[in-house]
């Protein structure tokens, strides 16, 4: 295998408009492992998988994918990667072996060879009873699973995935990371791009934070979460006008003061120590605060985001409309 | 601490192995000709017209409409018999059958771009036109079948027309060669717009005006000056004339020939346009 990067891209930048949309992205991304893109919506992450897919022409910048430039080489780079995009991109109008049978046509398989492609995939896939349905009478689940079988009719060195858990049941989106690992394991580099720190933690091997069309952080998930602390502390009680009290007996257990949530029996707190958060529930129970629940979470894409940028991730989000 | 990292196996597909194997499998074949990637796109339109026949009722019940209500309704009234209003009408509304079904060749490729279909296909190492290239047999098969059920129709009502199958046959292929043209006036709107049924709407907005100011259904030498100059240019009436001369054994080379100018006009100027547009997308 080559040891050319997989994608080494510089300076990129797409304005749509006024919006820049990405406004100076760099990436560098290894072979055989999955590199996660995290941001809010309107962060820019469809944009940049769009010009390293040769669908969009970046403004500025340049990108190598597989050691070629996504501009020069355009026809290289579409051999070599696949894109499974926000909008599983099958037809609507054909049935699921239809969808497989003409993309295998159109990767160069004759047409007989085409439907054993396509009959394989659908049996790997859990869809071999749906293989006659028209996919728009397909679950969300089937669907993004038919998405993701499009772009391995051949086995892609690179494929990109943008958000392919989002709007999915949970089993549904087992199913999807059970993919992207066997996929990793064949020798396929991965870029997922998602919203969710917990698909990036499950999945990624390094991740790139982007907001506002920029890299703002990057580096293994660990290194990431070491950066916002382990996680937080939430805490409920039953009765609201106890509040006061319970902050106090935090704020002297864990040495912070607690965030007060719009919830006005619920309170917040970060923690890097679940023994010291253990602790401070049991200070909780021995004052007689009366608990409603608990729970140490991982800290949330916005408890990241307000690490590292100072201000929360919905922010972002209205620029998606304009970017659109 | 965190619960997030324990999943079910249960959850997990059923057939570890088999996604293993199909992974591991598959040779990447040589990229496929112009030729047969368009082929492929061209199969592509046929099946949807077999799973979505709906798009072909559309269009086809409108013509159907327009035959019987006019022939029957008006008929006597316009020509003095319904038999000879049907000789008047029937190529008229051959034309107007086949023109109308142009329309969803830019619905189609609208449907695809906001479906994101057309993403996939561009990030291909295919020949960059195919998709556009494999659309003609789609929308050759459905300009068949509309104008076959227009003549069919016809036939059944009585018509007869003077040129015999030959002259059928050749005035069926002139409505599809300008049918071709035009749909690339449609492609480009459906290219523009932001959604399929935009393009529905403009298209059939554009075009009722053109077909009804135009010698379909009324002799133009009927009207006020002003709207006989109209019907005069109408490039409707310029095929419709010629089709009807096909269809009746008194066609002159002069109006194909201008029929045939003008699907070149258009195609000049639309056809580069639709690709272009294509190209640029996104």
């Amino acid at each position: 295998m080559s040891t050319t990067p997989a994608i080494e891209a510089e300076g990129l930048v797409k304005a749509f408009g006024d919006v820049r949309a990405v406004d100076g992205v760099d990436l560098e991304v290894a072979r055989g492992a999955v590199y996660g893109v995290l941001g809010p919506n309107g962060a820019g992450k469809t944009t940049t998988i769009r010009m390293l897919t040769t669908l969009l022409r970046p403004d500025a910048g340049t990108a190598r994918v597989l050691g070629h430039d996504v501009v020069a080489d355009a026809d290289e780079v579409r051999a070599r990667v696949s894109l499974t995009g926000q909008l599983a991109s099958v037809d609507d109008e054909l049935t699921g072996r239809e969808n497989l049978i003409l993309l295998g046509r159109l990767l160069g398989f004759r047409t007989r060879e085409a439907r054993t492609r396509a009959d394989e995939l659908l049996a790997a896939f859990g869809l071999a009873d749906a293989a006659g349905r028209l996919v728009k009478h397909f679950s969300g689940g089937m669907r993004r699973r038919l998405d993701i079988a499009a772009s391995i009719v051949v086995t892609p060195e690179l494929m990109f995935l943008d958000e392919p858990t989002t709007g999915l049941d949970p089993r549904s989106r087992n199913q999807v990371w059970d993919i992207v690992r066997a996929l990793v394991a064949e020798g396929t580099t991965i870029l997922l791009c998602t919203q969710y720190l917990d698909e990036a933690d499950q999945l990624a091997d390094r991740i790139a934070v982007i907001d506002h069309g920029r890299a703002i952080a990057e580096g293994t998930p660990a290194q990431l979460k070491a950066s916002v602390g382990q996680g937080a502390l939430h805490v409920r009680l039953l009765d609201p006008e106890r509040r006061p009290e319970a902050a106090r007996v935090l704020a002297q257990s864990l040495g912070d003061e607690p965030h007060l949530e719009a919830d006005p029996a619920a309170l917040s707190l970060r923690v890097d120590d679940a023994d010291r958060a253990s602790e401070a529930i049991a200070e909780l129970s021995r004052a007689d605060l009366g608990l409603a629940s608990f729970a140490l979470d991982q800290p949330s894409l916005d408890e990241v985001f307000l690490a590292l940028t100072g201000h929360p991730a919905e922010e972002a989000a209205e620029e998606e409309e304009l970017a659109a | 601490m965190s619960s997030a990292t324990t999943r079910p196996p249960a959850d997990a597909l059923a057939d570890r192995e088999a996604l293993h194997a199909v992974l591991a499998r598959s040779a990447r074949p040589p990229r496929p000709s112009a030729l047969s990637a368009s082929m492929a796109f061209g199969w592509r339109g046929l099946l949807k017209i077999k799973h979505v026949p709906e798009q072909l009722i559309d269009v086809t019940i409108t013509p159907v409409l327009f035959l019987l209500m006019f022939t029957y309704l008006f008929g006597g009234a316009v020509a003095g018999s319904t038999s000879e209003y049907l000789d008047y009408l029937l190529p008229g509304v051959l034309a107007q059958s086949v023109l109308f079904t142009c329309v969803y060749s830019g619905v189609v490729l609208n449907t695809d771009i906001t479906k994101g279909v057309v993403d996939r296909f561009r990030s291909l190492p295919v020949w960059r036109p195919a998709p556009l290239a494999g659309a003609v047999l789609g929308d050759s098969a459905r300009y068949v079948i509309a104008a076959t059920v227009v003549v069919v129709l016809g036939v059944i009502m009585g018509y007869r027309p003077d040129a015999g199958v030959d002259g059928v046959l050749l005035a069926m292929l002139l409505v599809i060669v300008v049918a071709f043209a035009l749909s690339w006036v449609f492609t480009t709107v459906g290219l523009v717009m932001r959604s399929p049924t935009a393009v529905l709407n403009t298209g059939f907005m554009a075009l009722f005006p053109l077909i009804f100011l135009s010698n379909i259904f009324v002799a133009p030498t009927t009207l006020p000056a002003w709207l006989e100059w109209f019907v005069d240019v109408n490039p409707i009436s310029h095929l419709v004339t010629a089709v009807r001369g096909l269809m009746d054994g008194g066609a002159s080379a002069g109006d194909v020939g201008l029929v045939l100018a003008e699907a070149a006009v258009i195609t000049a100027i639309f056809a580069p346009l639709t690709v272009r547009l294509y190209r640029g997308k996104g």
